[in-house]
């Protein structure tokens, strides 16, 4: 099941090319770019791992995508997001982010119903890891 | 040449998929190359032999371009560079135009400086240097890296020195990426030339090796007043004469460091026309009062009585 979250997730997988363009908008924005990887794509699951530092001070996107081949290399079957972190005041925050890696087998997501009190109900999220 | 001015005359229309001729002299006025060679002429004194070497790079860079074009030629050219020659003479001054140039002629994309010396590069403990290097390499990315005293990174009296890692990394980087980075190198002669000969494989992949001569006492002259007017300063006609024999004598005293130690004089000058002017004036002062130089805030230079205490020989050590 494809996993859909952050910018472009509707769109196929975005190219190097493409990463790459849309990295060097960020940089223009004087956003710090990081990378993030994670193997547990519930929408929950905010924090993934940290590939690296963010970072700061690029001027070409060049710098991003060495980073990005490497945690390819080494986490191959992982989600991998770029995630552009916007210092200004007032924002203070991730102003964009997107998947750039996708394992081969996605895990599929799942809804769970309980009964609670009463008639309510509660509903869960579980991210099913196939194989 | 001439040959093909013609062909562009004869097809002033020909469709820009399939370019079958190249106005040397239009690319030329059209990158913006000719102002900043003209820019290097009129605001760097003297560096004859570097200015040259530089025109010289501009028009190979100008015709592999041209040669692009027409689809002669894949491969970027080695672009890497050495720069040698003694404290003071404007290795990064040139640096900073050169990746101007670089820019201009589009074989740097965005054509800003990262000037780093060892410290920037070599990490203090294992594990330390590679993410180090590799920061800065990333920001150095589609500009110029310019590593001052870059023989510091190799340190022959200890084989376990970090600088060896920081070098391997550089080397690989030169080489897998010379479409995004050049890297500079820049220091001593004859240090650079040890540097090379125990790491040979810098050698190889520096393209050009570029020397700074030492300015002559009469272009450090210049340098001084270019610098003063910088500053909206002048010197009196006194003046002038006293800077011209401290320039005479500063080159022999030790740590003379050419254009730097011309600017450090010119700061402890202007420090002490500060106080004079504060000690002396009664009444207000005009701007000529506030931006002229006179002679005795040169000669009171130590450099007149025969430079530092320490320097002197048989002065006693402390």
């Amino acid at each position: 099941m494809r996993i859909t979250q952050g910018c472009f997730s509707f769109l196929p997988d975005l190219s190097d090319e493409q990463i790459s363009k849309q990295v060097e908008y960020c940089l223009e924005n004087d956003w710090a770019v990081g990378l993030e990887y994670t193997d547990e794509p519930h929408p929950r699951n905010t924090y993934w791992e940290m590939w690296g530092h963010p970072m700061f001070d690029l001027k070409d996107p060049k710098g991003v995508m060495m980073e990005l081949a490497e945690c390819r290399t080494a986490h191959p079957q992982s989600y991998i997001r770029v995630n552009a972190f916007d210092s200004e005041r007032g924002f203070e925050t991730v102003r964009m982010s997107f998947i750039v890696n996708r394992p081969d087998n996605e895990p599929r997501l799942t809804m769970t119903r309980t009964d609670v009190h009463g008639r309510s109900q509660s509903y869960s999220w579980q991210a099913a890891h196939r194989g | 040449m001439t040959e093909t001015t013609e062909q562009i005359a004869d097809v002033p229309e020909a469709p820009s998929a399939a370019i079958d001729s190249v106005d040397l002299s239009a690319e030329f006025r059209e990158s913006g190359v000719k102002e900043i060679l003209d820019e290097l002429d009129r605001e760097l004194v003297g560096l004859l032999p570097v200015k040259q070497r530089i025109r010289e790079t501009a028009a190979l860079l100008l015709v592999e371009r041209a040669r692009k074009q027409l689809g002669l030629s894949h491969q970027t050219p080695t672009l890497h560079m050495c720069f040698t020659g003694n404290p003071g003479t404007g290795k990064t001054t040139v640096a900073l135009r050169m990746s101007n140039l670089l820019h201009r002629l589009g074989y740097v994309r965005k054509g800003h400086l990262v000037s780093v010396t060892r410290d920037d590069l070599v990490g203090q403990y294992i594990g330390h240097t590679a993410p180090k290097t590799k920061e800065v390499l990333k920001r150095a990315m589609g500009g110029v890296l310019f590593i001052d005293e870059a023989y510091y990174l190799y340190r022959p009296d200890n084989e376990r020195d970090y600088g060896q890692e920081a070098i391997e990394i550089l080397l690989q980087v030169m080489e897998n990426n010379r479409d995004d980075l050049v890297v500079i190198l820049a220091g001593y002669a004859d240090r650079m030339d040890r540097f090379f000969s125990s790491n040979p494989g810098f050698r190889s992949r520096i393209a050009h090796h570029i020397d700074f001569p030492d300015y002559t006492n009469e272009e450090l002259y210049l340098i001084s007043e270019g610098m003063l007017a910088e500053q909206n300063y002048a010197f009196t006609p006194a003046a002038e004469t006293a800077m011209r024999e401290y320039i005479d004598l500063r080159r022999n005293q030790s740590h003379f460091a050419n254009a730097r130690s011309i600017r450090n004089a010119l700061d402890r000058a202007r420090l002490r026309q500060a106080n004079r002017l504060f000690e002396s004036a009664n009444g207000p002062l005009d701007a000529a009062a506030l931006s002229t130089i006179d002679e005795q805030d040169i000669r009171m230079s130590r450099v007149f009585s025969g430079g530092l205490d320490t320097d002197k020989p048989g002065s006693p050590r402390p």
